[in-house]
């Protein structure tokens, strides 16, 4: 068994800020994004692209970019919203959704471009 | 003349059968609907006790009373309507009864209890009695308040989408101080869990009464949300001696801004959780339910209250979590049961399918679900089947798993949370989890070292008891 390490976690450590579902796995590649955007389209939920500063990363709502993508089903169109909104905003956590508007709550929901946490 | 006339008091004891018995009935869409398992005593008919369960849990005693004559029993009576055999047993059958919604008060899990489950349990004419399942008419569902809020209000005041969340119950589970527990709290709360739980002794003791631990823990979670970006919470344990102990303790968690308290139906009773229940709703409090008493009552397959039941009484009465078993962990739990069960905590229709202990089909209307609980023994290696057993809405609960990592809490809790989003991923990806667990674990493991520790401590851990309750299948 290998020594006791350190968990390095702190208050005025930035990099120990999370954003829910998926960020304790490394930042995806633009290929495991991809790979979730097809699962939101497969589950027939609604594509959506929101981004925040990264001081209000903790409010429920964060600015929309634009529109949910209602019915939209192209992988590429999608990644190129959440693409377009993190050019505009290249400071800003963006996240991607996935509304399930039958169970009126959202499917998925995952931070695609991080911005510097504060 | 259009009324039957003529009945006349005569006393005595007459067959049961005679007023309880009616195969021809055809059970209403209002009716309650149970589905017994009987052993008779021998040489009772098995018509003959069945019709004895219907009277005696509904409008039946052992002799004929004058006063029976007053009302219309016709109109009151349990009918006893169907019988069938018991597969893999010769001397078991499961008899179908209908009892009118009349015989119950509105919105009362109580109530219906105290008839379905109560002296006919005691009755001599039955060597054991088991209630199954229950038809719960949609008329009376919407009687009862059901879960305070129910999963996707859950989701959205916690903000945890698309994965199932994580949990905790701090050990040891006696002996600890206030403010030693508030650390074991954070540990877990800072290293990735979204939840951490009193264990169900947890009260009141004198080692640690409640109030410093309210007070401790709030401070965990508020520094745990700040240091991590994300929503956190503990089920603070209100279950109490009294009631008014219960309340003046859920008031106090609302008062620190608690999101969560949780409350043991069974031991607790059914009063006071619908009461709970109902303050939760009222508070915007998410309510945790424990099950501690439950094996008592479910685990003999011949005699006692099948978990199914105890699932829908408390959906009726009130909670947005449950414990449901884990299927892979230290307690019992057979799979297909466990999955419905779930199935009957969390939708909002379902269908009788014997291939997983359902009797009948179960409209729940607009009555919320709660997330299914699965706590006991569970550790890192048992990711992969749990995500795929319970899905997304469900809590997945690692105590020993978590604390037990050898460099502690936070590290214990960060190997959970990569073994789970790294089986979300991949379940997203169409990956088959049961299959490919082991390199899902292991590639998410390089860039963990606490997932690569907790994989190393616990790889030999399994628990491979046979289930002593089975589903009743042919098996010879």
């Amino acid at each position: 068994m290998s020594a006791i390490q350190d968990y390095k976690s702190s208050l005025s450590d930035v990099t120990s800020r999370k954003f829910e579902t998926f960020s304790y796995l490394p930042e995806m590649d633009k290929d495991r994004i991809r790979r979730q955007v097809e699962y939101i389209v497969s589950q027939g939920w609604n594509p959506a692209v929101e981004h925040t500063e990264p001081e209000n990363a903790m409010d429920h709502y964060w600015y929309m970019w634009k529109l949910p993508m209602f019915g939209e089903s192209d992988v590429d169109r999608i990644l190129g919203e959440a693409e377009a909104c993190h050019k505009a905003h290249p400071h800003n956590h963006v996240r991607l959704v996935g509304y399930d508007n039958y169970k009126q709550s959202k499917g998925a929901e995952m931070v695609v471009y991080r911005g510097n946490p504060v | 003349m259009s009324k039957e006339q003529g009945k006349s008091y005569s006393a005595g004891v007459k067959e049961y059968r005679e007023t309880y018995w009616m195969p021809e009935y055809v059970p209403k869409d209002t009716d309650f609907l149970a589905c017994f398992k009987i052993i008779p005593q021998e040489g009772v008919p098995r018509e003959e006790a069945a019709a004895a369960v219907a009277a005696e849990s509904s409008t039946g005693t052992w002799t004929t009373v004058w006063t029976d004559l007053l009302t219309d029993l016709d109109h009151y009576k349990g009918r006893a309507y169907a019988i069938e055999d018991v597969p893999g047993s010769d001397d078991a059958y499961y008899a179908f009864i209908a009892y009118p919604i009349d015989l119950f008060e509105e919105g009362s899990v109580v109530n219906v209890l105290t008839s379905l489950v109560g002296n006919v349990f005691g009755f001599k004419a039955v060597r054991s009695l088991r209630l199954e399942d229950v038809r719960i008419p949609i008329a009376y569902v919407m009687t009862c308040g059901g879960p305070p809020h129910g999963i996707q209000v859950e989701r959205d005041l916690m903000n945890k989408y698309g994965r199932p969340m994580l949990g905790c119950t701090i050990k040891p589970k006696l002996g600890l101080s206030g403010k030693n527990y508030g650390r074991a709290v954070y540990e877990c709360l800072r290293g990735g869990l979204d939840f951490t739980k009193d264990d169900e002794n947890v009260n009141s003791q004198p080692f640690m009464r409640w109030r410093q631990r309210f007070d401790f823990v709030m401070e965990a979670i508020n520094k745990a949300e700040a240091e991590t970006g994300e929503r956190k919470g503990h089920y603070l344990n209100v279950t109490a001696p009294t009631p008014e102990e219960m309340y003046k303790r859920a008031e106090y968690a609302k008062e620190i801004g608690a999101p969560i308290i949780m409350h043991d139906y069974l031991t607790g009773g059914f009063t006071a959780n619908t009461g709970l229940a109902n303050w939760c709703r009222d508070n915007g409090m998410l309510l945790h339910i424990h099950r501690a008493m439950h094996a008592v009552l479910d685990r003999n397959p011949n005699h006692g209250i099948h978990f199914r039941v105890l699932t829908k009484m408390l959906r009726l009465s009130g909670g947005d979590h449950l414990h449901t078993g884990t299927v892979v962990g230290k307690l019992e739990g057979d799979r297909a049961s466990t999955l419905g069960w779930i199935d009957l905590l969390r939708e909002s229709y379902v269908k009788e399918d014997r291939s997983r202990g359902i009797f009948f089909d179960q409209d729940w209307g607009s009555m919320p679900g709660g997330f299914a609980v699965a706590s006991g023994g569970i550790h890192v290696w048992h990711m992969p089947a749990l995500v795929t057993i319970f899905g997304d809405d469900a809590v997945l609960q690692f105590g020993g798993g978590t604390l037990g990592h050898p460099w502690g809490n936070a590290a214990g809790a960060a190997a959970n949370r990569v073994a789970l989003e790294a089986c979300v991923e991949a379940r997203n990806q169409g990956r088959e989890l049961e299959k490919e667990g082991k390199e899902i674990l292991q590639a998410a493991a390089k860039s963990s070292p606490e997932l690569a520790t907790a994989m190393e401590t616990w790889k030999e851990i399994k628990f491979e008891f046979d289930t002593v309750d089975k589903l009743d299948v042919q098996h010879r």
